[in-house]
């Protein structure tokens, strides 16, 4: 019998990967796959694994796809599609770049929106110099495992001094095929003083799929960078997913993210204040309902002075749903002046449901600012009261007073079809109605 | 001989109809919280277009009467019956008692973070026409509504955008009650010593809202420590609340004794009559 680490190095010495024969790429995805077979993959042994057991995603095996025609006739697609976002859009089907689906757009110049593949065969500037240098040197077997792969994915890069008007997005939409693994690998490239807002989707028709993926972020100084990642794969699906950001001097980094579906979720989040004055605000939201578990990972390195993190993780939890927050914030030696901040917030709607949350300060330097806090509640039964004396019913007041918890962190995110989409799936998910709005 | 007292007033009012069905009849109530026995033996008898004030030491029961009209959870009913409009209140959720028109103004109003003073009366609003059978009122009417209301408590129209109660100050949360019930147009209204922690202009604003509101086909329960709030809003009936039971009652004149007088006057024969039996 193989192992499962086994069978994804067979997976992958199978495949013949775009722009093989590039010896910085063939390097890349070497070490990508050695560092995987010495590491295998997590257990809960391991510290920043401990609440999380894959042991689902083992039993059973994943393996790449080819291209499944253009997926123009596949009808799932369009229920996934935003209304009233208007964005450059990049769509990728089982992980392959769809260009029939795709509406890239009028692209300014200095800017380029290109699929990873295209990207790593036409040498685009900065692929060679940035693709795996954002990634810690300890990366866990998941992360090896999507380098080795390298294949598809999104590649944005904004030339220095560029304010780039729509958002660009990018949709991994997986089909109901079952089996798939998926292994999106992004790299964003943002220009001194430019301005972008990405937003990173994962959605599913359905069936049981595995989603790895890793996402490379590179701040160049005094760059604005909005990142939202939108993951909402279908019920039966696993998915890891690896942020990895480098943030430069004065640049600032808001990272949004919404864990609200599949039925194992990671998201591991690792942001490097790399220069004085960088700053960075990390939103989270996690919904979880039925038996779904939702792992968020978060650390934030504090490597310079004079750097700010503004860290606001909120979860709602129902059914016997369970989640994880493990956020570690670490001030390296001699990052004086640093201002951070964590708060993990929780509502338990239901008895059942379970939340582990810790929250982790290191720090060696001493002429900082920190502070963390973690919470655990459920609806307030005084403001249920209240409302109802106003005549409003049980299940609007628990609505109401549930999307008021989660409203703070959604009002975060500047695009408005994404918070209405959020609000949206939290009205239906946990409440059954198609928008919050029809309550009241 | 406490009825004949009530009806002898009764009569000299011409407001209510002593042939008619009270809006309001508590017969013998009993109630406890966590356990303990607060209310024990209430009988009180409230018509449309009265204003009955409800005063009383400290801890005589005074909020548990005013919850259990409202259907708070926690407080359980161990005796007696509430009829309210004919009907039996315990059948209704508290939710429904609001529908039905009857609206408790808290002593301690609720913060709520995250949702807005605006759109809690327009749940509240709604509600109330989904449970009579009507649509949604428009936006504009429903900005046009509470737009008027506002200036009669004299309330800032930024509170109405601000999260329910949070970061209001005692006197604030107490107009942002009396909003809410001017809005609500409530049929019986009962307002929870809405009169503490207010200086004397917040309880003159709070005074007018009710009078205002005050009609032939409208009842109020004013729940009050002091005469003060009674000097503005004049009751047609006072009665005092003494270890759960009502033990004395009359007209607005009492209030003014109990002024001068204290509790303990009236306070002192039932405990004796107990010890007695």
């Amino acid at each position: 019998m193989t192992t499962p680490v086994e069978h994804y190095v067979t997976a992958r010495q199978e495949l013949v990967l775009p722009g093989s024969g590039q010896a910085w790429l063939d390097a890349l995805r070497d070490a990508g796959a050695s560092s995987f077979r010495e590491s295998g993959f997590p257990t809960v042994r391991d510290e920043n694994w401990r609440y999380t057991n894959i042991r689902p995603i083992l039993k059973q095996t994943f393996a790449p796809v080819a291209p499944a025609g253009d997926g123009s006739g596949d009808e799932n697609i369009a229920k996934f599609t935003l209304p009233e976002l208007h964005s450059h859009r990049l769509v990728f089907i089982d992980g392959h770049y769809a260009p029939a689906l795709s509406s890239v757009g009028q692209v300014p110049e200095g800017i380029s929106v290109e699929s990873m593949a295209n990207a790593v065969l036409g040498g685009l500037e900065g692929v060679g110099q940035w693709l795996g240098k954002c990634m810690p040197e300890a990366g866990d077997g998941f992360t090896s495992l999507n380098t080795a792969f390298i294949e598809d994915g999104l590649y944005l890069h904004v030339a220095r001094d560029h304010h780039v008007e729509l958002p660009v997005e990018v949709v991994f939409f997986n089909t109901e095929a079952g089996g798939q693994l998926v292994q999106p690998r992004n790299l964003y490239v943002v220009g001194e003083n430019s301005q972008v807002h990405i937003i990173e989707r994962y959605v599913s028709a359905g069936g049981s799929h595995l989603t790895n993926s890793v996402t490379e972020l590179v701040a160049c100084g005094s760059a604005v960078v909005e990142h939202t990642r939108l993951q909402e794969e279908g019920a039966g699906a696993f998915h890891v997913g690896g942020v990895f950001v480098r943030a430069n001097g004065d640049s600032r980094v808001v990272s949004n993210n919404l864990a609200l579906g599949s039925m194992i979720a990671r998201t591991n989040l690792n942001v490097v204040l790399a220069d004085e004055g960088a700053c960075c605000e990390l939103n989270g939201l996690y919904l979880g309902s039925g038996r779904q578990h939702i792992d968020n990972f978060t650390q934030v390195d504090h490597q310079q002075p004079n750097c700010k993190s503004d860290q606001l993780y909120k979860g709602v939890l129902n059914d016997r749903a369970r989640a994880v927050f493990h956020g570690r914030v670490v001030v390296h030696e001699g990052a004086q002046h640093t201002d951070a901040r964590q708060q993990n917030r929780n509502l338990l709607l239901s008895a059942n449901a379970e939340i582990d949350t810790k929250p982790q300060l290191e720090i060696y330097a001493d002429d900082v600012k920190c502070s963390h806090g973690a919470t655990v509640g459920q609806l307030d039964e005084d403001a249920m009261y209240y409302m109802r004396t106003r005549g409003i019913d049980v299940t609007t007041a628990r609505s109401l007073l549930t999307w008021a918890f989660a409203a703070d962190v959604i009002s975060r995110v500047s695009s408005g079809p994404v918070r209405n989409h959020v609000e949206g799936v939290l009205g239906h998910k946990l409440f059954s109605v198609d928008r919050l709005e029809d309550l009241v | 001989m406490q009825g004949l007292t009530l009806n002898l007033i009764r009569m000299q009012n011409a407001r209510s109809d002593p042939n008619m069905n009270p809006m309001l009849s508590i017969k013998n109530l009993h109630a406890s919280v966590a356990g303990k026995p607060i209310l024990k033996g209430i009988d009180l008898e409230i018509g449309a277009g009265e204003v009955h004030a409800i005063m009383g030491p400290n801890g005589s029961g005074k909020s548990t009467l005013a919850n259990v009209l409202a259907g708070r959870e926690d407080y359980e009913v161990t005796r007696g019956e509430i009829l309210y409009k004919g009907a039996n209140l315990f059948d209704w959720s508290t939710e429904q008692r609001a529908c039905e028109g009857l609206f408790l103004a808290f002593q301690y109003p609720v913060e709520i973070p995250g949702v807005s003073n605006i759109y809690l009366m327009k749940a509240a609003v709604n509600a109330r026409r989904k449970y009579q059978g009507l649509p949604d009122m428009a936006a504009v009417e429903f900005l046009k509504l509470i737009r008027e209301k506002v200036k009669v408590v004299e309330m800032k129209e930024e509170f109405l955008h601000r999260a329910v109660n949070e970061g209001f100050s005692g006197g604030e949360k107490k107009r942002n009650e009396v909003l809410q019930m001017a809005v609500l147009e409530p049929t019986l209204a009962i307002l929870d010593e809405t009169d503490s922690g207010l200086d004397i202009d917040a309880l003159k604003i709070v005074a007018d809202g009710v009078n205002g509101l005050r009609s032939p086909d409208r009842a109020f329960i004013v729940v009050t420590h002091y005469q003060r709030l009674l000097d503005y809003i004049v009751p047609d009936f006072v009665h005092v609340l003494a270890e759960g039971r009502v033990v004395k009652s009359g007209d607005k004149h009492l209030a003014q004794e109990l002024e001068k007088e204290g509790y303990r006057w009236i306070v002192k024969e039932p405990v004796v009559e107990e010890i007695g039996a």
